[in-house]
């Protein structure tokens, strides 16, 4: 069947009334207790330009499991993936900024990817005041990112806003990662 | 039939024609939210084009329909609407099994959520959020109240148009949009700046439900159709994103 192209819904903010729609309570726990791999907290701050909190955001989250491998007919070793691992989480930011996640360390891209891709997280935004979402990505600095190609095509500050900190504390790894919208410290933002 | 997008956008997948990037002063909250910076391109690659599966696990049986999904003591007040449409992907192809979700103010333009301070009564029977799954057409169906109009403090005397938030998530990371749904003939349109952030003409037509005549359903309720294209679509599913 013939289709004609199409062109594009525009976007619209997500406004300030998503919460009750698309935030669960649980929606950014990703790990249940079969899912393989190193239990990690990725928590931050979500900081407009003026450095105040965004009370009104929504991060979504997107990674592979511990093996690198994403549960999605695209990716050729799917079948292998880990079945109690979904990959996919939302948080709201609460009164003061903030959002965090329960999730697992992902493991690195497959070799014949690329030499040198460090693992990451793929990160979307959205908030009153963003017309559309931005999109961003979380690796490790406890990683080897030296040779990973998206990382060294940035500047350095920009390579640092995509770096998340580990910090121990409670039982297991926790990595600050915080999202700055706008600014001297603006977080690297892509165009997918 | 309009144009193909395809040279607008060149590789990338996010039509820049058609999304306005960030900074739109009139809608006040972009001034201190947007970002300034470029965008880095970002090749395709395997992060991309993956994404979570939805499925019957992901909605309820009355998510679809909002006039019964939150009812107590009887009905929602507000006219009643209903609104189909399909969701296709850039090459004009159906997004079957595409995650919706809507949400919207009542009849009286209140939101049920707590931060809402409009002066205006909440509705004991509705919530005005919904859920559901597109088909193997790309093709999904909601039952609502239409959402009434409501202010906002971005400017003085400033009212957002009746609208529909929905939130779509596809087959992968690159098939996902967050949009409003307005209403064909509504005078407050043309005054209001989230709208009106839309640089294209034809573009902003996009985001107006059509009314269906065919779709009015006698004795019981107006139909509209409101059809979502999202980014993607470029290649088949099928290639190998592995190099």
């Amino acid at each position: 069947m013939m289709n004609a192209t199409r062109r594009q819904t525009p976007s619209q903010t997500v406004g300030p009334f998503f919460h009750d729609t698309l935030v669960s309570e649980g929606g950014n726990i990703l790990v249940e207790d079969a899912t393989r791999g190193e239990r990690i907290r990725i928590f931050g701050s979500v900081l407009d330009g003026d450095g105040v909190p965004v009370p009104d955001a929504l991060l979504e989250i997107w990674q592979p499991d511990a093996r690198g491998l994403y549960p999605h007919t695209s990716d050729p070793r799917a079948e292998e993936a880990d079945e109690a691992f979904r990959g996919f989480g939302r948080a709201a930011t609460d009164n003061d900024g903030l959002y965090w996640f329960e999730t697992i360390k992902p493991g690195g891209p497959a070799p014949e990817a690329g030499a040198g891709q460090a693992p990451f997280v793929s990160v979307r935004v959205f908030a009153r005041g963003l017309l559309i979402h931005v999109v961003t990505r979380i690796y490790f600095e406890d990683e080897t990112n030296d040779a990973d190609p998206v990382l060294s095509r940035l500047d350095p500050e920009g390579r640092t806003s995509l770096l998340a900190r580990r910090e121990e504390g409670g039982p297991h790894a926790h990595y600050r990662f915080d999202v700055i919208l706008q600014g001297p410290n603006e977080t690297v933002f892509f165009d997918v | 039939m309009e144009p193909s997008n395809d040279e607008s956008s060149s590789d990338r997948s996010l039509d820049w024609t058609v999304h306005l990037p960030y900074l739109h002063p009139p809608y006040a909250s972009t001034v201190t939210r947007a970002p300034r910076r470029r965008l880095v391109p970002l090749p395709e690659c395997l992060a991309s084009v993956t994404g979570p599966a939805f499925g019957a696990g992901d909605v309820d049986a009355l998510d679809d329909d909002l006039t019964r999904n939150a009812v107590r003591t009887g009905e929602p007040l507000g006219e009643r609407i209903i609104v189909i449409g399909r969701v296709l992907d850039g090459a004009g192809r159906p997004v079957p099994n595409a995650l919706l979700e809507v949400w919207q103010a009542n009849s009286a333009g209140r939101y049920i959520h707590g931060h809402d301070q409009h002066d205006a009564p909440l509705d004991p029977n509705f919530t005005g959020t919904g859920r559901c799954l597109t088909d193997a057409d790309g093709a999904y169906r909601f039952t609502t109240i239409r959402p009434g109009a409501y202010p906002w403090r971005n400017h003085e005397n400033a009212w957002r148009p009746s609208h529909i938030h929905f939130s779509v998530c596809g087959r992968n990371f690159l098939e996902r949009l967050v949009t409003q749904m307005y209403f064909p003939g509504d005078p407050l349109l043309v005054l209001d700046p989230i709208y009106n952030s839309v640089p294209d003409e034809r573009a902003k037509q996009r985001l107006l439900a059509a009314y269906d005549h065919g779709v009015t359903r006698p004795e019981w309720a107006l139909g509209y159709r409101f059809d979502i294209v999202v980014a993607g679509g470029r290649r088949t599913p099928f290639e190998d994103y592995h190099r």
